[in-house]
């Protein structure tokens, strides 16, 4: 294999190239001054421009702006929403938190510590093998102990092998039983139709750099009127659900990068879809004893494979020495690459598990980099295959 | 050449990866998770293979500007060299992991996956040269007396040695430090690591008995008088005379060393300093770091300790076992060890000791 001196960005579902207009508005404010809570013409001119973001991103997903409460990133939503909810309702004696297994870390890891620590149960609703939760399963086991139920939080989309949650129906049940329900939009947002109204959600978890906006800015969508118990405590900032100063410029360049996403969000989702369809035929016509882990509803720019008898581990470094940037999607725990959790819920084996890579197409990616995994693959996954005899 | 340098997140490793980035190689850094439950931080010398080890190997990566991946070789490394560590104890026998490591996981697991994957040889941070010879590849001493690695690495073939790539041969390890240091390696002072690294606590016999349980037993003169109890035979060495806690004196006061260790009674037998003088060491398991020799008795050097003395000998392999006679006689030989064969700097090969002449009990291990 020759070494290429082209490269693909092929994972956009961990971090995305921020779009110029989200970099123009980032910095255009990052040379200004002004505390968006400060009462003078500074801080009434950030408070402005926080203002207008919270309304453009309100109105991307389908929310009130009072609805919006901005975080440091998706994971700190998540975590405000399964504590905030938590230990606002322990007093009425709910210790219940009903999730799937196949959630991100960002909201199991939270929902272990609260398990830990806090005296949590956690209720697991089951997936089946293409990686969706089971209605009717579902529906049954929250019934059962519906009383105990403090929060149902379901990922409106997975991060690994992209398979779209029915979110909705488990909101409906939700509503029926007059529970909150929270889903982590992270992945969704800006890719596929969302609508916090239309879903009757109580909280949505959002994240910028996923959507070509800038890292370090995310927010929980909240219904009006409902109270948490804050995890950070401080200035009293965003409904006294989460203090610290608000982050003017990293807002401002959320907010393009959402109204973008929203704009053109069927455009993006019509290339990137034939672009996963060019992906997907182009791999599989290469290399035999190759699996794509789909449900039927999927995101648009997630492709997973399994290559039978070849190490995710083994493809990412050489495709990475291609040029080819993909994931294996699992998380690196302790540095230790593990197999994924969402893999092995779906019920695959470890060995399948660890044989899977996950290459996430966005907007920015081009034919070209599509072509030029097909045309390095195959040599690849015979030698990671070889590499995984020895 | 395309390799792939293991990176420990230690001195050594470190600046082997940057010289054979700088001679024109294309690296691939790599670290060895060797524990499927890793330490976050370290201990002062002790252990290798924490989350800040895997963190300090990571930086050196960034700095030479190579790729850097973690490979999960739990597993591997738990079925080769833990398991078989204690099961060498278990037996009364003394291992020694860090030749294994080697052997197994190194130059054979990781080599052969790096192979597979179109990388030629694996770079790491031991001190020791190869020298290419019209019969192949040789292993031989490293310059720096002090650091030299070759015993631990005679358990290779000639076909390991040929994936192998040690840049620090030549090198001191004084010298090492100051490169690493020149480098910008923020790791340039940490220190060596000792003792055996999935023992972090160091507390060897500890672990040990964790594992094979501490039924209490009798330390024996070598007439089989009772001179005091132990918890554990296979936390003695041959050789050992700390801890030996006795409660009936020597009649002539001088100091008793173990001198044969019978794991199936559970005894240790115990006597005086003479009594562990070996003349003749034979082993099995042999591997030929080159040629094979013939059956004829030869003239070379016998190494039977990590960091022991060189020790004048004849020897000879008789196709199945390989035998040393000294010229003078050691003291203190564990069954287990590996015998290590030198002609000169150059290393011919290595058994593991399975007999010797001791007087008492013979080292047999069984």
């Amino acid at each position: 294999m020759a070494i290429n001196s082209a490269t693909a960005y092929l994972d956009n579902a961990a971090t995305t190239a921020m779009v110029p207009e989200a970099v123009l508005a980032m910095s255009q404010q990052l040379s200004k001054v002004g505390n968006a809570s400060s009462l003078h013409a500074a801080g009434r001119s950030a408070r402005k421009v926080v203002e207008e973001s919270r309304e453009a991103i309100a109105d991307a997903v389908g929310a009130s702006p009072s609805e919006v409460i901005f975080t440091a990133s998706g994971t700190e939503a998540n975590n405000l929403a399964l504590k905030g909810f938590y230990w606002h309702r322990l007093a009425e004696g709910r210790n219940v938190i009903a999730t799937s297994p196949i959630e991100h870390h960002a909201i199991l890891d939270p929902l272990e510590w609260l398990v830990d620590h806090e005296n949590a149960k956690w209720l697991e609703l089951d997936v089946d093998q293409n990686g969706q939760v089971l209605i009717e399963g579902a529906e049954k086991k929250i019934k059962e102990v519906a009383n105990s139920i403090s929060l149902i939080s379901i990922m409106h989309s997975n991060n690994e092998v992209g398979s779209v949650q029915h979110v909705g129906e488990i909101a409906a049940i939700a509503g029926e039983l007059d529970l909150p329900i929270h889903t982590d939009a992270v992945q969704s947002f800006g890719k596929i139709p969302l609508s916090f109204r239309e879903l009757n959600v109580t909280a949505m978890s959002l994240s910028a750099h996923k959507i070509g906006g800038p890292l370090g800015i995310g927010a929980l969508v909240l219904k009006k009127g409902l109270d948490l118990t804050p995890v950070l405590h401080g200035g009293g900032q965003e409904r006294d659900l989460r203090s610290g100063t608000l982050d003017t410029p990293a807002i401002a360049g959320f907010a393009a990068a959402a109204t973008i996403a929203i704009a053109e969000l069927n455009s993006r989702a019509a290339r990137v879809r034939k672009l996963r369809e060019r992906l997907i035929s182009g791999v599989l016509a290469k290399v035999e004893n190759t699996s794509v882990n789909s449900a039927k509803d999927h995101l648009p720019g997630i492709a997973h494979f399994t290559f039978e008898g070849a190490e995710g581990d083994a493809l990412l470094l050489l495709l990475d020495a291609q040029g080819v940037q993909c994931s294996t999607g699992s998380a690196c725990s302790a540095g230790v690459p593990r197999p994924s959790h969402v893999l092995l819920a779906m019920g695959m084996n470890d060995k399948r598990a660890k044989s899977s890579l996950r290459f996430s197409i966005g907007p920015s990616t081009t034919e070209a980099d599509i072509d030029l995994v097909i045309s390095v693959i195959a040599p690849v996954v015979e030698r990671a295959r070889a590499a995984g005899l020895v | 050449m395309k390799v792939i340098a293991a990176m420990s997140g230690g001195v050594d490793s470190a600046v082997a990866a940057a010289r054979a980035v700088e001679a024109g190689h294309e690296v691939i850094g790599v670290h060895l998770a060797l524990s499927a439950n890793p330490q976050k931080y370290r201990s002062g010398a002790r252990g290798c293979c924490t989350v800040e080890d895997s963190h300090d190997a990571r930086r050196v990566a960034d700095i030479i500007g190579i790729p850097f991946y973690i490979w999960d070789m739990a597993s591997e490394f738990h079925e080769a060299v833990v398991d078989n560590f204690i099961s060498e104890y278990s037996i009364g026998r003394t291992p020694n992991p860090c030749l294994r490591c080697n052997e197994k996981i190194k130059f054979a697991a990781v080599l052969n996956r790096a192979r597979a994957m179109g990388y030629e040889k694996v770079v790491t941070g031991h001190y020791a040269k190869v020298v290419d010879s019209p019969t192949g590849p040789m292993l031989n001493r490293a310059n720096d007396p002090e650091k030299d690695q070759s015993y631990v690495l005679a358990v290779l073939t000639q076909d390991q040695i040929a994936g192998a790539m040690f840049p620090l041969g030549d090198t001191h390890k004084v010298d090492v430090r100051a490169e690493a240091q020149a480098r910008g390696f923020a790791l340039a002072q940490k220190p060596d690591s000792h003792d055996i690294c999935f023992v972090p606590s160091g507390d060897n016999a500890g672990w040990l008995r964790e594992r094979l349980g501490s039924e209490s037993g009798s330390i024996l003169d070598e007439h089989g008088k009772k001179l005091g109890s132990h918890k554990g035979a296979y936390t003695y060495t041959i050789g050992q005379r700390k801890g030996l806690n006795l409660t009936v004196p020597a009649n002539d006061g001088s100091p008793r060393y173990v001198l044969k260790i019978e794991p199936l009674s559970n005894t240790v037998v115990v006597g005086s300093h003479e009594k562990l003088a070996v003349s003749k060491i034979s082993g099995s398991e042999i591997k030929w770091c080159g040629p094979v020799p013939g059956n004829e008795a030869l003239r070379g050097f016998a190494q039977v300790r990590a960091h022991g003395q060189a020790l004048p000998c004849s020897y000879k392999f008789d196709g199945v076992n390989l035998t040393a006679i000294l010229d003078e006689p050691l003291y203190g030989l564990a069954a287990g060890q590996a015998l290590v064969i030198y002609d000169g700097d150059r290393v011919v090969g290595s058994a593991t000791i399975d007999h010797t002449d001791q007087a008492i009990g013979s080292s047999n291990g069984s």
